[in-house]
């Protein structure tokens, strides 16, 4: 068994034993158990992946592995990975255990609620070892339903309408996707010869302009959709306000960034001309989503729909580097990613754990909470912190890399825009400190709320976790960094074919 | 020449004093978590006078000057191919009396707090703050590269958010602290747009390669221009905006005086000595390229210091807050730094003013810190802030009165104190380069030692007030820094700052110009004059002439009304024009277009959905009727 395929098998494996217990309060321990191997295993990978690179192994994916399960559409079982996909796996598997945590004390269909949270987890970690299209595709989907019955079952408010409105949506996303898809597969050997979805292999030749005009923007919108692309982004702050806390973070942490991954391991690295092209007018919708994004989540008065209009920013900027189209600017939109994925399922468990002991989520409702509850009020300020990009934190990392990439494009316009993108530090900086200085600070409000418990263990371990990967990242980001930028090198080179600059 | 590597330790060692009092700092006793924090620093102050007096009088820079050293560097991130992050530290004359500064100071501060903060909840949060507040400013000014410099210029930034927040059940205490970091945010934000069109055109972060002028900065001078101003004067200006924020000049001014709700010992350190002066030592540290490439630049940094400090001292005569009427004398007196880097030169006698406002840095860290303390130990005597609550003290606490009045002397420019020989080569400078600016300077000395005798005048003299509990001197921790820093007030000035910090590192001859010494004294006397009648006996003066100016009084009383502008932009045109409808406009029109689709599918399958309604007559009666259509077709059409 290759290490790639355990991180499919494990999960599985997993769920297959919850459903045998019988005892129900396992039920969690077998979760953290599981997504703990799953944690070391990661662990494991990015560690033989480092060994690998430094023994001059210079292959564009490592530990490839290729089985043919449907022949006549010649769709294999491939696997690979670089230095991204490491990193997108070492974020699922941070996230995943954290989320587990989180939900330490979900009552209702105990097992059923774990279930889904890991299959969704399996889906993630698929999609991150793929590199056929179609697998790529599948893995995409099998994390995408779950998702449904998480917010539908388990959720607050109007949860069938958010689950509704939610899954609705990515499909629409889905369609256009699987549109562009096969459109990539059948312009994938313009030559004559057998058809393939194998990235490695589509990445050599050179798709037809004409085709790349029709199929980028559908594969760009239609991942674009689950990465928050405006104004195709109202599924979030509904869907995040009904899930329930971990799957909240799994959703904003981890499946927003199949998005940005897709969009850059699909649709930029496949059709860079087409994406030269277009990228004008993503490059504005992008722009505007970060700006966007930041002055909604001002007014906002539940905890969730601030973050979630937070995302929508932090996850436009991931959008927009990537269209950026150098090497600084998408290191930055990888570092976005992990930097997002970490903070905003911080957040989300979070405002989760502040939740369950006030049972309300509008700021006006709650005040002073620090004095009350000060081990989780001071993570809530270090989550701020690192999202209004706080540099020693990763969230500073992550941006000025991307600033800083962003303004190396040649054309002026590019780089006024990005003048625009770095304006969002400021809009952020004042809802961050709006909601910590209502909630947080100040006399305490609410007599109701004077004698809540802090912090339980478990829900100190899944804050901890995260808030050790944000600061270990923000402290130094050097490796990987390093680690991401030579995975983008095959990439690089195939745009500066096309504009050399 | 290598073997500075020790420097390291000067701002690892209280970031590592801040990790153990932040993680561990509940588990100890709070006086052990004081102590520490305070032998810390201690410990690396020691360290900055060493590499104060190995660098100056090591006798290796006699020769040519002194030269820029790089005693460690590292690369932190790597950007692009050129480009990338480095975290290191950077030996020169600037830094290394920074960290004379900045050790001297952020030491008699965390003396005097043992003492001022002494029972109050959070103790060992306190010192954890004043850990990180002391590694950020460290770091800041040891800088390698420009980048290294935001990235500290952020950290002081949140350091004094968290201090200037420190009693955070107070509202007023949180909303100083969030404006002071909103704005100066919106500061930082034109810092780095200049970081980035400044390394955009010269592919480098690091000074020395910045600040050399054979360097990449300089052949940049003469390149694409953009509205009439070449780039490079557009990133310095933008830069220039970053120190404009740090340091409280005008329009970014308002969160200075509000900040004022920290803790005392922080508004000295902080908010006084060192903090605030980083837009100068910014400004110092890019200044061979605002001098050589961008002078228009230049001239925004004169104008905008003269203007601060005149507006400052107009406000701080009205002002009844002790410590406010300090921040505003805070502003007015870097307005002054800001004006004699503005109008210096570069190189030999040229720079004078450059010298003279590293030199006025320096003494003016010493007495203002000295007043913001003695300032703590009248509010602690008092518990009150306001100076129509006191008089008479001088009975009552005789080591703050005479430390108090030694500080005023100096900042009113008195000689032979230090305040007097800083300021004196600032005017000078001002009087070979600009008339205008010279005049407003001097009209800014007269104010200041107006307003700050009509400060020590209603605080220890005028009238008798009666207090609830008899005000008694504060404890030796707090007085005895009180006294060294008024000993640092008297003999700073005596420091060759000609010889040791200049613009381009070599030694210049400078004397003292008695055409621009004796009217300057003159000036402050008369202010002080002043004050004296107005204050020193309680009499109805004050009211007239207050009564006199009518408008310029109440205006200036209210600070022009800046706040209110402020006010207005954030929370009307923000909050209201642009937010609220952005935020109406996403739910109303993009996620309603969304459900709209919804709608809309759904409406249609409602009314299509007969077609499969699963009625066996229904389908006959379609499928007839289709029939005797096509046949009609047929027969009567098609033949």
């Amino acid at each position: 068994m290759d290490i790639l395929s355990l991180f499919v098998v494990i999960p599985v494996l997993t769920i297959t034993a919850i459903l045998f217990l019988k005892d129900m309060k396992q039920v969690r321990v077998v979760s953290a158990i599981g997504m703990g191997v799953q944690l070391v295993l990661a662990a494991v990978l990015i560690y033989m992946y480092l060994t690998a690179r430094h023994s001059g192994n210079t292959d564009e994916m490592l530990f490839v592995k290729d089985y043919i399960w449907y022949k006549s559409l010649n769709i294999h079982y491939a696997i690979g990975v670089d230095g991204i996909s490491v990193a997108m796996i070492g974020l699922t598997s941070i996230v995943v255990i954290a989320g587990i945590f989180a939900s330490w004390e979900v009552e209702y269909l105990r097992r059923e609620f774990f279930i889904s949270l890991i299959l969704l987890a399996t889906g993630v970690f698929g999609f991150f070892i793929s590199i056929d299209l179609f697998t790529m595709f599948l893995f995409y989907e099998l994390a995408v339903i779950p998702m449904y019955l998480l917010i539908g079952i388990w959720g607050t408010g109007p949860k069938e309408y958010s689950a509704m409105k939610l899954t609705l949506m990515l499909m629409g996303g889905s369609a256009l996707l699987l549109l562009g898809l096969l459109g990539i597969y059948f312009n994938s050997a313009p030559g004559g010869g057998q058809l393939t979805f194998n990235i490695l292999e589509i990445s050599k030749i050179t798709i037809p302009i004409a085709a790349q005009r029709i199929f980028f923007p559908l594969t760009f919108v239609g991942f674009g959709v689950l990465g928050a692309l405006f104004p195709f982004h109202t599924w979030s702050p509904d869907g995040h306000a009904s899930a329930p806390t971990a799957v909240s973070m799994l959703h904003a942490g981890v499946l927003m960034k199949l998005g940005g991954y897709g969009a850059f391991r699909v649709a930029i690295f496949l059709m860079p001309e087409a994406a030269k092209e277009l990228s004008w007018i993503f490059i504005i919708l992008t722009a505007t989503s970060v700006v966007y994004g930041a002055f909604g989540a001002i007014v906002q008065k539940d905890l969730k729909y601030i973050n979630a209009y937070s995302s929508v920013s932090h996850c436009g900027l991931v959008l927009f580097a990537i269209l950026m189209m150098n090497k600084t600017a998408m290191n930055g939109a990888v570092l976005q990613m992990i930097s997002h994925g970490l903070m905003t399922a911080l957040f989300f468990a979070l405002i989760g754990m502040i939740y369950g002991r006030t049972h309300t989520r509008l700021i006006s409702e709650m005040g002073g909470l620090m004095k009350v509850i000060p081990f989780l009020s001071v993570c809530y300020v270090i989550a701020g912190l690192a999202s209004l990009g706080l540099p020693g934190l990763s969230g500073f990392v992550a941006e000025m890399t991307i600033f800083v990439g962003a303004f190396q494009h040649p054309e002026p316009f590019y780089r006024g825009v990005t003048i625009l993108a770095v304006s969002s530090i400021v809009i952020t900086a004042v809802y961050i400190l709006r909601v910590v200085a209502i909630l947080l600070l100040g006399p305490t409000t609410n007599d109701h709320f004077t004698h809540l418990p802090d912090a339980k263990w478990y829900e100190k371990i899944s804050v901890v976790t995260l808030i050790g990967a944000v600061a270990a990242i923000g402290l130094a980001p050097l490796w990987l960094s390093n680690m991401i930028g030579i995975s983008l090198q095959p990439i690089v080179t195939k745009i500066l074919a096309i504009t050399p600059f | 020449m290598t073997n500075f590597g020790y420097t390291i330790w000067i701002p690892l060692l209280p970031f590592l004093m801040f990790l153990l009092l932040g993680l561990a700092g509940n588990k100890l006793k709070a006086k052990l978590s004081g102590l520490l924090g305070t032998a810390g620093l201690a410990v690396i102050t020691i360290l900055s006078y060493f590499t104060a007096y190995k660098y100056f009088f090591g006798g290796e820079n006699a020769e040519e000057g002194f030269q820029k050293i790089q005693a460690f560097n590292t690369v932190w991130l790597n950007l692009t191919d050129k480009l990338h992050i480095d975290l290191g530290i950077l030996l020169d004359p600037i830094s290394v009396m920074m960290l004379v500064v900045i050790t001297t100071v952020s030491l008699m501060v965390h003396i005097y707090s043992l003492g001022y903060m002494k029972g109050e909840k959070g103790f060992e949060r306190f010192f954890a703050f004043l850990s990180l507040f002391s590694f950020s400013m460290l770091g800041l000014v040891v800088a390698t590269n420009i980048f290294q410099m935001y990235i500290f210029w952020e950290l002081v930034g949140v350091s004094s958010f968290l201090l200037i927040g420190f009693y955070y059940t107070k509202p007023s205490a949180v909303r100083a602290s969030k404006k002071a970091f909103i704005v100066t945010r919106f500061a930082d934000l034109g810092f780095l747009i200049g970081i980035l069109i400044l390394s955009f055109n010269t592919k480098t972060f690091d000074f020395i390669t910045l600040t050399d002028p054979s360097g990449p900065a300089f052949s940049q001078s003469t390149s694409a221009a953009f509205m009439g101003l070449s780039v490079m004067t557009w990133s310095m200006i933008f830069i220039f905006m970053g120190g404009v924020g740090k340091s409280a000049m005008f329009p970014f001014h308002v969160w200075l005086p509000d900040a004022m709700e920290g803790p005392t010992p922080v508004s000295a350190l902080i908010h006084a000595a060192t903090m605030v002066v980083a837009g100068v030592y910014l400004v110092a540290r890019m200044f061979p390229i605002f001098s050589l490439t961008a002078p228009v630049a230049l001239h925004v940094v004169a104008y905008v210091g003269a203007f601060s400090s005149l507006f400052a001292a107009i406000i701080a005569c009205t002002q009844t807050d002790i410590k406010r009427v300090l921040a505003y004398s805070t502003m007015s007196q870097i307005g002054y730094m800001m004006l004699a880097l503005g109008v210096s030169g570069y190189g030999g006698h040229e720079g004078l003013g450059y010298m003279a406002s590293m030199f006025h840095l320096f003494t003016h860290a010493m007495f203002k810190a000295l007043l913001f303390l003695g300032a703590g130990a009248i509010i602690h005597a008092v518990h009150s802030n306001d100076m129509t609550d006191m008089g008479g003290l001088r009975k009552y606490l005789p080591i703050t009165h005479m430390t108090f009045l030694i500080a005023c002397l100096t900042i009113a420019g008195i000689p032979p104190l230090s305040g007097f020989f800083s300021k004196d080569e600032i005017l000078a400078a001002a009087l070979h380069s600009n008339k205008l600016l010279f005049a407003v300077e001097y009209l800014v000395a007269g104010l200041t030692a107006f307003y700050m005798f009509r400060l020590y005048f209603s605080i220890f003299w005028g009238k008798d007030t009666h207090y609830h509990h008899t005000p008694h001197e504060a404890p030796f921790t707090m007085t005895i820094p009180l006294m060294i820093l008024a000993v640092g007030s008297i003999v700073t000035g005596f420091i060759p700052f000609n010889e040791l910090v200049t613009s381009d590192g070599k030694p210049f001859e400078s004397e003292l110009e008695l055409m621009v010494a004796i009217p300057s004294v003159l000036v402050a006397l008369f202010g002080i004059g002043f004050a004296y009648l107005l204050y020193f006996k309680t009499n109805g003066l004050p009211d007239k002439v207050a009564g006199f100016f009518k408008y310029g009084y109440k205006w200036a009383y209210n600070k022009f009304y800046i706040d209110e502008v402020y006010i207005f932009v954030t929370k009307q045109v923000i909050f209201r024009y642009i937010s609220t409808p952005i935020a109406w406009f996403d739910r109303h029109v993009v996620d309603a277009t969304m459900n709209l689709i919804a709608s809309t599918t759904q409406n249609v399958s409602f009314r299509i959905r007969d077609f499969q309604s699963g009625q066996i007559q229904k389908y006959a009666f379609v499928f007839i009727t289709g029939a005797v259509m096509l046949a009609i077709l047929f027969i009567y059409f098609l033949n």
